[in-house]
């Protein structure tokens, strides 16, 4: 059961993330990897309210692992966003490079401080 | 904010990159095998990445080994296939969504990295956080450099194997 919960996050997170890359870099044609940008915030963000809801009693060990492990897991991506940033790195964008390490792991954890601040207002 | 584009860009599409259509068309048109591939792989990056944290969990406090290793470890991947597949050999265009997209954005993960990183500081632990924080960080960008480079020099530049087939071999 724990596993068929992963995998089915996991079909959902990861086909998420490619046409979120698709439709947001199909509007922003700037060399930043904002797609991958993107997803890794608003996953962060939706795992931040899970953690927040779980916390307070108010989702259970399934929808974490459905939502968590499987969807949030996959829906986010460390190789990608390595792999971008090397990218921008050798092709002289230096400065974007560190932008984007810098900017993702900022912008991720605040979401999740964002996330379960809210999960704490809405359910405790 | 525009970022110059020298010829080298060109040489290292994102994993993500759109496969090949028609311009102007929906985001999603004629994607249909692709979403499909990506959605396999997904779901047995995810398999894999919860098999490794039932093999190796991480006690309350600590320092997040399993998702440091899982994150490290696809990043290395990531960067041998990313040479092999767009400068070594003309793959097949759904090679890349499945591994890449799929399994290996499915295996790693950027939101468990950062809740737990604030449930370190939650718990008291602020120093492991920020080291957890910045070691991923480094040691992902180390692997997928160090993937890069080794796979360069290892495998031969085939007659295909110029950096500009980067785009059109996929």
């Amino acid at each position: 059961m724990n596993w068929v919960l992963v995998i089915i996050g996991g079909m959902v997170g990861a086909p998420l993330r490619y046409l979120t890359d698709r439709a947001v870099e199909s509007r922003h044609d700037m060399g930043f990897p904002w797609g991958t940008f993107t997803v890794n915030v608003a996953g962060s963000l939706v795992l931040g309210l899970l953690t927040g809801a779980v916390t307070a009693g108010a989702a259970s060990s399934h929808l974490q692992l459905l939502l968590g492990t499987g969807l949030c897991g996959a829906l986010t991506t460390y190789s990608t966003f390595s792999y971008e940033t090397l990218r921008l790195a050798q092709s002289g964008a230096r400065f974007h490079a560190v932008a984007n390490a810098v900017a993702s792991v900022t912008a991720g954890l605040g979401a999740v401080f964002a996330g379960v601040a809210a999960a704490q207002a809405l359910w405790s | 904010m525009t970022v110059p584009h020298p010829d080298g860009v060109e040489a290292l599409p994102s994993p993500d990159a759109p496969v090949a259509d028609p311009p102007r068309a929906a985001p999603w048109h004629g994607q249909a095998p692709v979403v499909a591939v990506v959605a396999i792989g997904g779901g047995i990056g995810a398999a894999a990445r919860y098999s490794a944290s039932l093999l190796w969990p991480t006690g309350a406090g600590g320092f997040p080994w399993t998702t440091f290793w899982v994150n490290v470890v696809g990043c290395f991947v990531i960067g041998l296939l990313m040479v092999l597949i767009t400068e070594r050999r003309a793959a097949h265009r759904l090679v890349r969504p499945f591994f890449g997209t799929g399994v290996l954005g499915g295996f790693t993960t950027f939101s468990t990295y950062a809740v737990d990183s604030r449930r370190l500081m939650e718990e008291g632990h602020p120093g492991t956080a920020l080291a957890y924080l910045a070691a991923t960080l480094l040691a992902a960008l180390a692997a997928v450099w160090l993937a890069v480079t080794a796979a360069r020099l290892a495998l031969p530049a085939g007659p295909t194997g110029t950096r500009e087939k980067g785009k059109s071999s996929s």
